[in-house]
């Protein structure tokens, strides 16, 4: 299955949730901010999204900046 | 008398906003924060990258601090909105920092888009506080469109260069019913008490900090000279004059 994570293509498998991708990325979800085909999802939901064909989602992380 | 600004229906007592840009390590700057008195923090919203271990910024925001995430990377108004919403809809609050930039040379802001992005957040109810070129006529289409205050540029983002806009900040200030805060390009604390003697309202700092061979200490310098050019505004400077004006009596010289 082919999804465009952070402006890229990706494939996953079949079935994977948000949570499951944030998992599978080793990316630490304390700290992040995720945009799912442009909505923000709150981290309680991530684990009851099932990602699609062509989903777009944005993760993001608060960086420093000026 | 307290000097307070009042931005966002928040009062202030500091009026050096700092970065948290190029620090090296991070871990710096809550000392940073504390040694210089800033109470607005800036921030920056970008996509994780998956290969390497990034910190959570916010970590090293003190928590009394006001926490403003900035557009960076935004290039129109309609991707400023969406990183604002985003990040209020993170619980980052509702103050943001406008920044739309196409020209990758000089990282100047573009006015036109700034406004439009203006224009949609403060209806919906953010503190906006845009980064802009400093141009009277787009200054005053921001306080149209909704601004809490204006922010225009001293010197391209980084360059610490200092107040070569000098003259159009200066008539900003003279112009603009809200608080004017000279961003990006102030490299040294004599330039940032320069633009408080002037009338600014703040400064906002960070690579001229973060990259000081001691940041802690930097910083804390900038915290001084911004209290003392605004006391000195406060006070009001002295005329200038081109020949010179004794001090002294010129009466009741020994030789007389």
């Amino acid at each position: 299955m082919k999804i465009i994570l952070n402006g890229k293509e990706d494939i996953l498998p079949e079935g994977i949730t948000v949570a499951g991708l944030i998992s599978l990325k080793k990316i630490n979800p304390d700290t992040i901010i995720v945009e799912y085909n442009y909505e923000l999802v709150k981290s309680e939901l991530w684990p009851d999204i099932f990602l699609k064909e062509n989903d777009r989602l944005e993760i993001l992380r608060l960086v420093g900046g000026g | 008398m307290e000097d307070v600004l009042r931005i966002g229906g928040q009062e202030l007592t500091s009026r050096l906003f700092l970065g948290t840009g190029k620090f090296s390590p991070n871990s710096l700057i809550p000392e940073a924060v504390r040694s210089s008195g800033a109470q607005v923090i800036t921030v920056a919203l970008r996509r994780v990258d998956q290969g390497s271990e990034e910190e959570n910024i916010a970590s090293f925001v003190p928590g009394d601090c006001i926490m403003m995430p900035n557009t960076s990377g935004a290039r129109n108004a309609g991707e400023a909105v969406r990183i604002a919403r985003l990040a209020r809809a993170a619980g980052y609050g509702n103050w943001v920092k406008i920044e739309v930039i196409t020209d990758n040379r000089y990282l100047l802001p573009d006015n036109f888009e700034t406004i439009k992005a203006t224009e949609i957040l403060a209806a919906e109810g953010f503190v906006v506080l845009p980064y802009m070129s400093p141009d009277l006529v787009a200054a005053k289409k921001l306080v149209e469109a909704g601004a809490a205050a204006v922010m225009p540029l001293g010197a391209p983002i980084g360059s610490n260069r200092g107040l070569k806009t000098r003259e159009l900040v200066r008539i900003l200030i003279e112009e603009i019913q809200l608080p004017v805060i000279v961003d990006a390009g102030i490299g040294r604390p004599s330039e940032a008490s320069e633009a408080m003697e002037m009338g600014a309202a703040a400064v906002l700092v960070n690579t001229a900090v973060a990259t000081a061979g001691d940041p802690v200490a930097m910083a804390r310098a900038f915290g001084l000279a911004v209290e003392a050019g605004r006391t000195a505004y406060l006070a009001g400077l002295g005329a200038t004059r081109q020949y010179a004006s004794a001090s002294s009596p010129l009466t009741g010289f020994l030789s007389d």
